[in-house]
């Protein structure tokens, strides 16, 4: 049985097959439109996250399948005292497969292990998030028409910003590929991607301001900093504005690079970007739920 | 000066660090076999200073020994037949360890899910680093 809980879990073949069925399904969504009939997905969400349990929700609607599960911790039975393992033990019995997003980092491969159905890793923490991961490698697919040749600027908080984690893993398996970290000296990327960058040979380089950088770029990632991975709210409000991406700064960016943000967005991105035809990231929420549907899809093991 | 006999078949672990013997004997579970073990403490050692030797009477190989690398590689693990040093094994770094070392991320899913055994694995043999199973979180050596 297949889990998705790292981005790494699929080869680049694998991907690239389910990145061609995320591209079949936006073009004739009524093939798709059946497909799981009669089956569950129980989204178990022990954080709040609105965006990525509907998206889910709706990819399986879309397939024609239908939906179980919580939205809070305090809806389920860990306001018990119920483990993850046991939980899924019990949700294993009701659907067919489970996206699953806590709080704390590897939930998701202690649910894998004590599952009896197919786990999706809807975000554990601060570590990874492989279907937001899926969904900005669909976008910049769909929108470049390829996944190698780029650099790439990841822009905010770099340490705690489990989106730009699983997106450097991700991309770092494709041909000529350059990251630029732009963050402060507070909320730089951690030492093991580093290390895992430099052990690959992958160029690289750390910078504070974003003005420096964004002309080289191809595509540039903008991240919240999150109120909730801080333990201390004095450091979140000091940091929360740092980098704030508006016109000034875009007019000097290349005329095709693409602004993407797994969302939501604060401040960090002006509205006076969001008409900018470089803004792609309300097209990334709608590549998400093509992608979700072909990874439910790949992971039942439906034709 | 204590004496100690000898043994006839088995393992001499010496030059551990002194006050660690006890340590070593649990992790290796030798406080669940019926073998023979001595344990010295605080052995005079011209390279150490002070060291702990632990000798255990078993059948050779009846004892995992690939936790010792992680503690210590520095420790010498002579291997005892017929009353004599056949040869002194090599130590291989474990590609996992269960149950020996904690994680100390506050955030790891380990820290709140009840009866879930600590696994950390082999990220970097050059170095012998150690990430945790669940949250990669790196294990800074003891």
């Amino acid at each position: 049985m297949r889990h998705l809980i790292n981005p790494l879990d699929f080869t680049v073949e694998e991907l690239d097959k389910l990145f061609d069925l995320a591209s079949d399904i936006e073009k004739n969504p009524e093939k798709y439109a059946k497909k799981c009939a009669g089956k569950k997905i129980a989204t178990c969400f022990y954080e709040p996250s609105t965006r990525t349990r509907l998206s889910f929700e709706t990819a399986m609607l879309n397939l024609g399948g239908s939906v179980i599960g919580f939205s809070d911790a305090g809806s389920s039975s860990a306001s018990k005292g119920e483990s993850v393992a046991d939980t899924i033990r019990v949700i294993s019995c009701f659907a067919d497969i489970c996206a699953m997003r806590h709080p704390k980092e590897g939930a998701a491969t202690v649910a894998a292990t004590h599952s009896r159905i197919p786990v999706i890793n809807a975000g554990d923490g601060g570590h990874q998030h492989p279907t937001q991961t899926l969904t900005d490698m669909l976008t910049i697919r769909s929108m470049k028409g390829h996944l190698s040749g780029f650099t790439i600027g990841l822009c905010g908080d770099l340490k705690f910003g489990r989106t730009v984690h699983s997106l450097i893993n991700a991309l770092s398996r494709y041909d000529d590929i350059k990251f630029i970290f732009i963050s402060p000296e507070e909320l730089r990327i951690p030492d093991y991607i580093i290390e895992m960058l430099k052990d690959k040979g992958i160029p690289y380089k750390e910078v504070i301001k974003l003005e420096d950088t964004i002309g080289e770029l191809d595509l540039l990632y903008m991240t919240r900093v999150q109120r909730e991975r801080f333990f201390n709210e004095e450091d979140y409000v000091r940091l929360k504005d740092f980098y704030i991406l508006d016109k000034a700064k875009l007019s000097l960016a290349r005329k095709d690079m693409l602004v993407l943000h797994p969302l939501p967005r604060v401040n960090e991105i002006s509205v006076e970007v969001d008409d900018d035809p470089r803004a792609a990231y309300f097209k990334q929420v709608q590549y998400g739920v093509y992608v979700r549907m072909a990874l439910i899809l790949t992971l039942l093991g439906i034709e | 000066m204590l004496n100690v006999g000898k043994i006839e078949e088995g393992y001499v672990l010496d030059h551990i660090q002194a006050g660690k013997s006890l340590t070593i004997y649990h992790l290796l579970q030798l406080d669940k076999t019926d073998a023979q073990v001595a344990i010295i403490k605080n052995a005079r050692s011209n390279k150490m200073g002070k060291k702990d030797i632990l000798k255990v009477e078993c059948p050779v190989g009846s004892i995992n020994l690939d936790i010792l690398a992680f503690l210590d590689r520095n420790i010498t693990v002579n291997v005892i037949q017929d009353g004599e040093i056949m040869h002194k094994e090599d130590l291989i770094l474990p590609r996992e360890i269960k149950n020996v070392i904690k994680c100390k991320n506050p955030r790891c899913i380990t820290s709140i899910e009840q009866g879930l055994p600590h696994i950390f694995v082999l990220s970097d043999e050059k170095k012998g680093s150690y990430r945790c199973k669940y949250c990669e979180g790196k294990y800074d050596q003891i």
